[in-house]
């Protein structure tokens, strides 16, 4: 659908279309192409409507558009309660572990779904070297569900071949809406291009969602989305701070520029609750590179034992003699990491 | 740095259904002029240089200008995706050129049968943790 611009039909009072629906995704990335995959599969036996609303075109949408070279959690071998750990030493104790592991012990069963439908995944090659997406099927490496040995960067990350990443999972996900759309026979249950901006509440039940509304960035149209459940996947808020890339490298963020906040404003103006809200990620850009990987950037400083009372003794400096000279200033004792 | 369009290039898409990079833009960015028939940048510092326009234009009209930390001043740096493989050209304003090849999925395009040889969701397992695929048993915290 092309783009209106440059006329006078925006004067008008919009059209307003109203769809009913029982499970409303909004959002079309990573986290909504999943829940489609899943809920059809549960939904169509009961003939259960599902409906996906993407502001973009769902192929290249979300955090994941432009793909990525690794994914970050693949259990593996690896115990979930040993991730809830690293997650939680990482976030300084301030996560809901439950949420954690409950990730950690499904997320393995989403990684092989994503190799099958044909994400090339690097592994482990016979003389412990690495071997690409293609050269690991060439060389008839088992698939991840077989036991496949990925190639690991770090204890949980993978490597993969993940230029179309999207575009892969989207294919098996507009399918399974497709699946959906059959069982139930709507005309259409997959929007591109319509952007939810207000959740609105049950009239009779304030405590419950109940409706979605969105304007098309296409046409001068409005949506109003019924729903009995609703999945809000809408993305994180980039650019909360300014940035310190001035004009056209506004743009060079870790997260996708497009991500507005609405993940978070819907759900907290219809009265969700909003969870593990305390830590705010915000990579650290340094010459040749930005970003998390690792959480380099805050938890760069080596480890060292603790220190016993006899090394935390004051150290005198050369550079540091007092310039006049008593007793308190004197014994201030140095902090761990300035002892040497 | 932002997705440019050499307006040369650009035919506006008239022979194609749509114009590709507004189809695809994950931030709307790209714009046709109806006038001139050129697509265009409109917001630059809103661009994630994520290069789905690049990748999907079909006359090779949209670059986008590196980053000095990969590419110096004068370089430029083209993909070019296959229906399994992408290839990255970067060249370099002494001539140089560079190539990378990468491997972009396993299957043919459109070939994902996302319930073939998946079981039925079992509804008795609704409540349970794991997804409808999910066949061993799942891990549970050990006291």
């Amino acid at each position: 659908m092309e783009k209106e611009t440059c006329t006078f039909s925006f004067c008008k009072k919009p059209a307003i279309e109203e769809i009913e629906t029982d499970l409303l995704l909004i959002g079309g990335g990573m986290a909504c192409c999943g829940a489609a995959f899943e809920g059809a599969r549960w939904a169509n036996p009961k003939k259960i409507k599902i409906t996906m609303v993407d502001k973009a075109a769902t192929d290249r949408s979300g955090a994941v558009a432009m793909g990525l070279s690794a994914i970050n959690t693949y259990m593996g071998e690896n115990d979930p309660a040993d991730y809830v750990k690293m997650v939680r030493n990482d976030l300084m104790g301030i996560v809901r572990e439950d949420l954690i592991y409950d990730l950690g012990r499904h997320v393995d069963d989403s990684v092989q779904l994503f190799e099958e439908w044909g994400l090339p995944i690097w592994k482990v090659g016979d003389d412990g070297f690495s071997l690409d997406g293609f050269q690991a099927k060439e060389a008839g490496k088992a698939m991840l569900k077989d036991g496949g040995k990925p190639v690991r960067s770090g204890k949980w990350q993978i490597m993969i071949n993940g230029e179309s990443y999207k575009v892969i999972v989207a294919e098996a996900a507009k399918k399974a809406l497709e699946s959906n759309r059959a069982a139930t026979g709507v005309s259409t249950n997959h929007y591109e291009r319509v952007f939810i901006v207000k959740l609105y509440n049950d009239a009779k039940e304030p405590n419950r969602v109940a409706a979605a509304a969105g304007f098309s960035v296409r046409e001068n149209k409005i949506y109003i989305f019924k729903a009995k459940a609703m999945v809000l996947a809408a993305g994180g808020a980039v650019n909360v701070f300014r940035p310190r890339s001035t004009q056209e490298g506004q743009g060079r963020a870790w997260y996708p520029v497009w991500n507005s906040g609405s993940g978070y404003a819907l759900g907290l103006q219809a009265g969700a609750e909003l969870t593990m809200m305390e830590n705010r990620f915000v990579p650290a850009r340094f010459k040749d590179g930005y970003g998390p990987v690792g959480a380099c950037s805050c938890s760069s400083r080596p480890k060292r034992p603790t220190p016993s009372a006899k090394t935390i003794a004051p150290t005198r400096k050369p550079w540091r003699k007092p310039r006049r000279s008593t007793a308190s200033t004197l014994t201030i004792s140095a902090p761990p990491s300035a002892t040497t | 740095m932002p997705s440019y369009v050499i307006t040369e290039k650009c035919d506006g898409c008239k022979a194609q259904d749509k114009t590709a990079c507004q189809y695809i833009c994950p931030n709307d960015l790209m714009t046709l002029n109806r006038d001139l028939m050129k697509a265009y940048n409109q917001e630059p510092e809103q661009c994630w240089e994520c290069y789905n326009c690049v990748k999907i234009c079909p006359q090779q009209a949209i670059e986008i200008r590196a980053y000095q930390d990969f590419a110096p001043l004068g370089a430029n740096v083209i993909p070019m995706r296959g229906t399994d493989s992408i290839m990255w050209t970067i060249k370099f304003r002494n001539g140089i050129l560079k190539r990378f090849k990468f491997p972009i999925r396993t299957t043919a395009e459109g070939s994902v049968d996302p319930y073939k040889g998946k079981p039925e969701a079992n509804m008795a397992k609704l409540k349970q943790p794991g997804y409808f695929t999910t066949s061993k048993p799942m891990p549970v915290i050990k006291k």
